[in-house]
């Protein structure tokens, strides 16, 4: 069976550093995994690749088989795999509504538009005449989430949604997720924070030092492996 | 000639000088590149007009509208096969690559049309004017202002109001993260160019009915533009607009007073206005 998403073997360098050493994951329609790592682990790097802000070797990434590691970042949206990056990265000149349409420029239809991104965060349809970078942190990120759904992608990638932010915020930005999982897409969520990841997620990978490390589901692994595999020996206090 | 003649006169070339800019503008806003040879396409332009107003009779101003999708094209292919090669972190590859295709157009053109100097005839229009009270407004140089003002308004409508613009103005703020967007930066790039060729054909039109040129007279239209883009304020349009009446106005001040004066006058009025607002009159303004 091919998967909707699938890494094989993949690489990746910044001149001379080896940033990711032979990357497996995979993505099935309709579930939602978690990346885990500390800091510098590879994830960004791995979601830079997929997403084809990095190239990579063609085959080295599939999207239902076709390999599309060699491909630009607007080809790889075109095949309905799109980002939320790290930072958010809006557009500054840009209006909320302005940054939530630039999303749809790849003109994907489906589920997702100005009105249903409003009802899923109706406070964006109140600051949508607003600089995007006039927001809050967590409304920010509420636009670049919206931004990436306009794409009406099949694979949601999401770059440490929950970085900088209080945790009700974070709260309540995963409390849109199951909205975005029942319009059938699916979700890859990076984070550092293990607790948030392993309760939304069917899968987990743990990454260190550019190679997944563990892998499977979140009530299959211990903390103790878990943690083995995010700092690379048994702590004995998570912080 | 009453001071408010010369005032009136001023305006009117500000309005050629803005025809100049606003290409030279629109691509610097969306990409950061400076193109040395803006002057020279303007120049190319002119003398394609040329031709088919001499050789066919064409009246120029169909002439622009068949010019326009040719220089367009033109553009479009000089940023998909040059320009883009040069965008980067190094701001001297975009102008060592422009400053040489500049000396390409002028030697293209000498070879192709002789040095000579040429001039665009519009026939009856060329003398064409109305006077009130004591001002004598001349059709051409009318046009040419309104001209300015309806490319302004257009390139606004663009860039503010369509999907188009918008991409644009996403690119200009961060091009990797508009590519993740499905915008291809380097289309973008190429459709704003070809857009400013556009633009170009209209100056283009202007300058050669106007006065006489040459395959040299790039250059000094390079300046020119430059100095409306500079004291307009980097960024916006309608100050690059104001930028080149600024620059018309104290042009024909200076000449009033002594025609030796009239170039250098306006070199002075750039270097007075950086002294006092150093980023512009303008910018980035809210257009
Ligand atoms: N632009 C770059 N140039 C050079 N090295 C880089 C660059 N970006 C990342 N790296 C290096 O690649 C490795 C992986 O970085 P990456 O950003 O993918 O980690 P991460 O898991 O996302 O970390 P974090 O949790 O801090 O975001 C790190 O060692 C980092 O220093
Ligand atoms: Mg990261």
């Amino acid at each position: 069976m091919t998967a909707l998403l699938e890494t094989r073997g993949l690489t990746a360098f910044y001149g001379d550093f080896q940033a990711l050493f032979g990357v497996d994951i995979r993505v099935e329609a309709s579930e939602t995994i978690a990346i885990i790592g500390a800091n510098g682990a590879g994830k960004t790097t791995l979601m830079r690749a997929i997403s084809g802000v990095l190239k990579s070797a063609a085959d080295t990434i599939t999207c239902r088989g076709e390999a599309i590691g060699a491909l630009t970042a607007p080809d790889i949206l075109s095949r309905g795999v799109a980002m939320v990056p790290e930072g958010r990265r809006l557009f500054p000149s840009l209006t909320v509504e302005e940054n939530l349409l630039v999303g749809a420029y790849g003109k994907r239809r489906g589920v997702w538009t100005l009105d249903s991104v409003y009802t899923l965060f109706p406070i964006l349809k109140e600051r949508r005449n607003n600089p995007a970078t006039a927001l809050s942190g967590g409304q920010q990120q509420m636009v670049a989430i919206g931004r990436a759904l306009m794409a009406n992608p099949d694979v949601l990638l999401c770059d440490e949604i929950s970085l900088g932010l209080a945790p009700v915020v974070v709260r309540d930005i995963y409390a849109a997720f199951p909205r975005i999982r029942a319009s059938g897409a699916s979700i890859v969520i990076v984070e550092q924070d293990i607790g948030q990841a392993l309760k939304v997620a069917s899968r987990v990978y743990c990454m260190m030092e550019g190679r997944i490390t563990l892998s499977g589901r979140p009530d299959e692994l211990s903390r103790e492996n878990i943690h083995t595999a995010y700092f690379g020996a048994v702590r004995h206090e998570p912080h | 000639m009453s001071l408010i003649d010369t005032i009136v006169q001023g305006v009117l070339l500000g309005g050629l000088y803005a025809l100049f800019a606003a290409g030279l503008s629109l691509v610097f806003g969306i990409m950061r590149l400076v193109n040395l040879a803006h002057g020279d396409l303007i120049v190319l332009a002119a003398f394609l007009l040329l031709v088919l107003v001499s050789t066919l009779g064409l009246n120029p101003f169909l002439a622009a509208l068949l010019v326009a999708p040719v220089m367009f094209a033109l553009g479009y292919a000089l940023q998909e096969v040059l320009f883009n090669r040069t965008l980067g972190k190094d701001v001297l590859p975009p102008l060592l690559v422009t400053f040489g295709l500049s000396i390409v157009i002028q030697n293209g053109l000498l070879e192709g049309f002789s040095a000579d100097s040429r001039r665009i005839s519009t026939g009856a229009l060329e003398t064409a004017s109305m006077a009130a009270g004591p001002v004598t407004i001349g059709l051409m140089p009318l046009l040419a202002l309104l001209s300015a003002v309806a490319v302004i308004v257009g390139l606004n409508l663009l860039i503010y109001r369509t999907a188009l613009g918008r991409a644009f103005r996403a690119t200009s703020d961060d091009a990797v993260t508009a590519g993740l967007m499905g915008i291809h930066p380097r289309k973008i790039f190429a459709m704003a160019t070809g857009l400013a060729m556009v633009v170009v054909t209209i100056a283009a039109l202007y300058l050669g009915t106007r006065a006489n040129f040459d395959p040299t007279a790039g250059p000094a239209r390079l300046i020119y533009a430059f100095e409306a883009v500079i004291i307009g304020g980097l960024g916006s349009l309608w100050g690059t607009l104001a930028g080149g009446i600024i620059l018309g106005v104290a042009q024909t001040l200076g000449a009033a007073i002594n025609p030796e004066w009239q170039i250098l006058s306006g070199h002075l009025a750039f270097l007075a206005v950086l002294l006092v607002k150093p980023r512009g009159l303008f910018p980035r303004a809210v257009d």
